[in-house]
């Protein structure tokens, strides 16, 4: 690997989104968390999940923020740990997906609870479980869309919101 | 030592009957994994967790166990072993304290990219999680210390596990890796694997060198008017070929090459293009060539806080070329204009075959003025120091040392704290492999196991550790290894009844209030000496250091000596903390400027 550096990094947070394919194995998220915690990085979210089962295969997806240096250093060591297979940065690498999964618990009757229904209709939310007074509604979406939607839920009466984090993926027919 | 040899196990024998599929126990196949390692001698320390390991080790007469009294001198006795040979040092412990206690080691050997298998016994697999006596989480303990870290739950996954924890120690940038072995494991029966031929999945280091990069480096190289080579512990790393191509990289261009304190013998300290070690102890010449230097060539070197010193003012307006196998090395402290991933022996025979291929020539008008400037900067002599009649100097006794020892095959270890820099600064180094110190972790207590290590790799050579009383006497149990196994170590106690550096910082930075860094009840080291069985030598007058010195090398015994050193002494030169390359402190004079920035004091 070559890299050109500047000698003056301009020393600006930026967030992006790493995915890294792991071997499936114990303990490999905590070599994942122990490195952000252990060197001070920041993350933002963080999501895994076996994706392949006959190669063992998991894939991590992490929103990170830093500055362009800490950043690099994050993907280098991410590299290093024996078990990683792949490391990529997609918000670098090119345009790509990424998505988020909410699931939000409003509680009301009434005027609010016809409200709540309504505006979870205009965000495309479902509803996947509801009672007499309260709703469960499911919805996937950018990160921004979710905390909109939860903002407005705000008034009408939120209880719970548990979310997924970023999932993300490269445009195109290429694979990680 | 007495080994009664039985039948059980010949693991010659095993070998030639390889993959018969004969059923062997866990401890077994552990056994005949290190013996296909190539594994000749282990350090370790028994316990329940790891019975039927040294059970098996008992019938078997391919592998040497040295007892240490301690699991932490275990480590750094193959971290020392590691070092003075290239190859893997091997460690076993048992479960709870045992693991605890080797974190030492470990987290030094993995600062200072040390090539070490770590074994640790744990409670059975069905007792995991139950707080069990002697239970520790071992791999979650070892997680942040170890390169990589295993749990074997299948007796049939041993054979795997071992060769693949050989294979990431010393792979890369080498590094400790433990293995931990529940007791049912090592007593349940599998088939014995033998040794993958498969490439690892997913660890393959990447060692050879980009090409245009390299070119790319020959061009800005032969461009450049003030060129310096900075060469660290990878050179070391890569094996006795790397320090050779780094000759022979210096003979073709004439650069001035400054090494770190891992580098020490990388190429020989005494030679004209070498300006000596570089950083918070090093020489004028090395850091202000540094600093003023306009292309830097990085080897292996890591850009440490020691070497660095204020980093927004570290070698400014430099072009930096960075050669390193480990991509998380790049860019950390200090951005850098070209990054070369590879081994440093692979990157410097491609240099050389690029430099050649290119008739590329160093600007030999421009490297003459600058070299006119570094010479200007060693007549500064910054190493000089006030000689005395009457009380010995820690910088005399080392000076005697180098010269009492010249032409043999001598293998230093040190502690740490000033009698370390010292020796870095005032001992001769022509070889590598030869100098065995805890930079990274600056683990006191690392030297005289080290040496111990050492030793066993290397019976027939002199090993001296460079101690201090208070380092000395952080891991003095194993001096009863060193008279178990009949190993004449050298302990060369520069004596100066205090923390020596701690005394330093707080005289420069603490306006000389030394808060707890005396020693009251030093132990007479004579005696204690002759306590172990050993042979004890002191001097307290400089008239006396050169006969201490060759008594210690005659006498084939382990030796303490107690040389009583000038306790005011403090280590010059110095950039204090937080400050830069060309803010020095040269000698007591220089105190004064010590006192440094608010920035600088909350630094270590």
């Amino acid at each position: 690997m070559a890299a050109k550096k500047g000698q003056k990094e301009v020393e600006q947070v930026e967030q992006r989104i790493i995915a890294v394919l792991v071997d499936n194995e114990p303990g490999v998220l905590a070599r994942v968390i122990g490195l952000f915690s252990g060197r001070g990085y920041n993350i933002e979210s963080l999501t895994v999940s076996e994706v392949d089962s006959v190669e063992n295969i998991s894939r991590i997806t992490v929103v990170a923020s830093g500055t362009p240096m800490v950043l690099e250093q994050i993907k280098a060591q991410f590299d290093r740990l024996v078990p990683v297979h792949k490391v990529s940065d997609l918000t670098e690498d090119g345009p790509c997906v990424a998505r988020e999964l909410a699931l939000i618990k409003v509680k009301g009757t009434g005027e609010k609870r016809v409200e709540a229904l309504r505006i979870a209709d205009i965000f495309r939310s479902r509803v996947v479980d509801s009672t007499i007074k309260s709703f469960v509604f499911e919805m996937t979406g950018t990160s921004d869309k979710i905390d909109a939607f939860i903002e407005l839920m705000e008034p009408l009466g939120l209880v719970d919101a548990c979310r997924t984090g970023i999932v993300a993926i490269a445009r195109g027919p290429k694979p990680l | 030592m007495t080994i009664s040899v039985y039948e059980g196990l010949d693991v010659a024998k095993i070998k030639k009957k390889k993959n018969s599929g004969k059923l062997l126990t866990g401890a077994e196949i552990i056994l005949k994994a290190l013996c296909e390692e190539g594994v000749e001698v282990i350090f370790g320390y028994p316990g329940g967790a790891v019975l039927p390991l040294y059970d098996a080790l008992f019938k078997q007469n391919n592998i040497r166990h040295i007892l240490v009294r301690h699991e932490q001198g275990a480590v750094h006795a193959a971290e020392g072993y590691a070092r003075s040979t290239g190859k893997v040092g091997v460690v076993l412990v048992t479960s709870g304290p045992g693991a605890t206690n080797a974190v030492t080691g470990l987290t030094d050997a993995l600062m200072d990219s040390i090539p070490i298998v770590c074994l640790s016994g744990q409670v059975p697999t069905h007792m995991i999680g139950n707080d069990a006596f002697q239970e520790a989480d071992t791999v979650g303990i070892t997680r942040p210390c170890t390169k990589h870290n295993y749990l074997v739950k299948d007796a049939a996954n041993i054979s795997q596990v071992i060769h693949e924890a050989f294979y990431v120690a010393r792979s890369g940038r080498p590094g400790p890796v433990l293995v931990d072995l529940p007791k049912d494991i090592q007593i349940n029966k599998a088939a014995y694997g033998g040794k993958p031929k498969l490439v690892h999945k997913s660890y393959r280091p990447q060692v050879k060198g980009d090409s245009a990069a390299i070119a790319e480096a020959v061009e800005m190289l032969a461009n450049a008017k003030r060129p310096i080579i900075y060469a660290g512990g990878g050179i070391i790393n890569s094996g006795p070929k790397a320090s050779k191509l780094l000759g022979e990289f210096l003979k073709l261009t004439g650069f001035p090459c400054t090494q770190t304190l891992m580098a020490l013998g990388c190429y020989p300290t005494d030679g004209k293009l070498s300006l000596g070690m570089l950083g918070m102890h090093g020489t004028l010449e090395a850091n202000l060539a540094m600093h003023g230097c306009d292309v830097m060539i990085a080897v292996g070197a890591r850009f440490d806080d020691r070497i660095t010193g204020r980093v927004a003012d570290f070698a400014p307006g430099s072009k930096k070329i960075h050669i390193d196998i480990d991509s998380s090395s790049f860019n950390k402290s200090i951005a850098v204009d070209l990054t070369i991933q590879g081994d440093c022996g692979n990157v410097l025979a491609d240099l050389i075959k690029q430099w050649k291929a290119k008739k590329a020539k160093s600007n030999a008008k421009a490297l003459k003025s600058w070299w006119k400037t570094i010479d200007g900067w060693r007549a500064r002599n910054s190493l000089s120091y006030e000689k005395s009649d009457t009380i010995i100097k820690p910088q005399y006794a080392l000076e005697r040392l180098r010269e009492l020892t010249r032409g043999r095959d001598t293998y230093f270890t040190t502690e740490v704290g000033q009698h370390q820099m010292w020796a870095a600064q005032f001992l001769s180094f022509d070889k590598p492999n030869h100098w065995m110190t805890s930079g990274g972790l600056g683990t006191m207590g690392y030297g005289l196991p080290a040496a111990m290590g050492t030793q066993v790799a290397h019976p027939k050579s002199l090993v001296v550790d460079i101690a201090g009383e208070a380092s000395f006497m952080m891991n003095m149990q194993e001096f009863s290894t060193l008279m178990q196994y009949r190993l004449p170590v050298k302990a060369f106690i520069l004596n100066n009844q205090c923390m020596g550096m701690v005394r330093q910082w707080q005289e420069l930075m603490h306006g000389g209030r030394y808060s707890e860094s005396y020693m009251k009840s030093l132990p007479d080291f004579v005696k204690l000496a002759e306590a172990f069985g050993a042979v004890g030598l002191r001097a307290t007058k400089p008239s006396e250091v050169d006969d201490l010195i060759k008594e210690m090398i005659a006498v084939d015994c382990a030796v303490i000596a107690d040389v009583r050193v000038d306790p005011t002494e403090n280590c010059f030169p110095m950039i204090p903390s937080g400050a830069a390359h060309n803010e020095m402190l040269l000698g007591p004079a220089d105190k004064a400027k010590g006192k440094g920035t608010e920035e600088g004091m909350v630094l270590v």
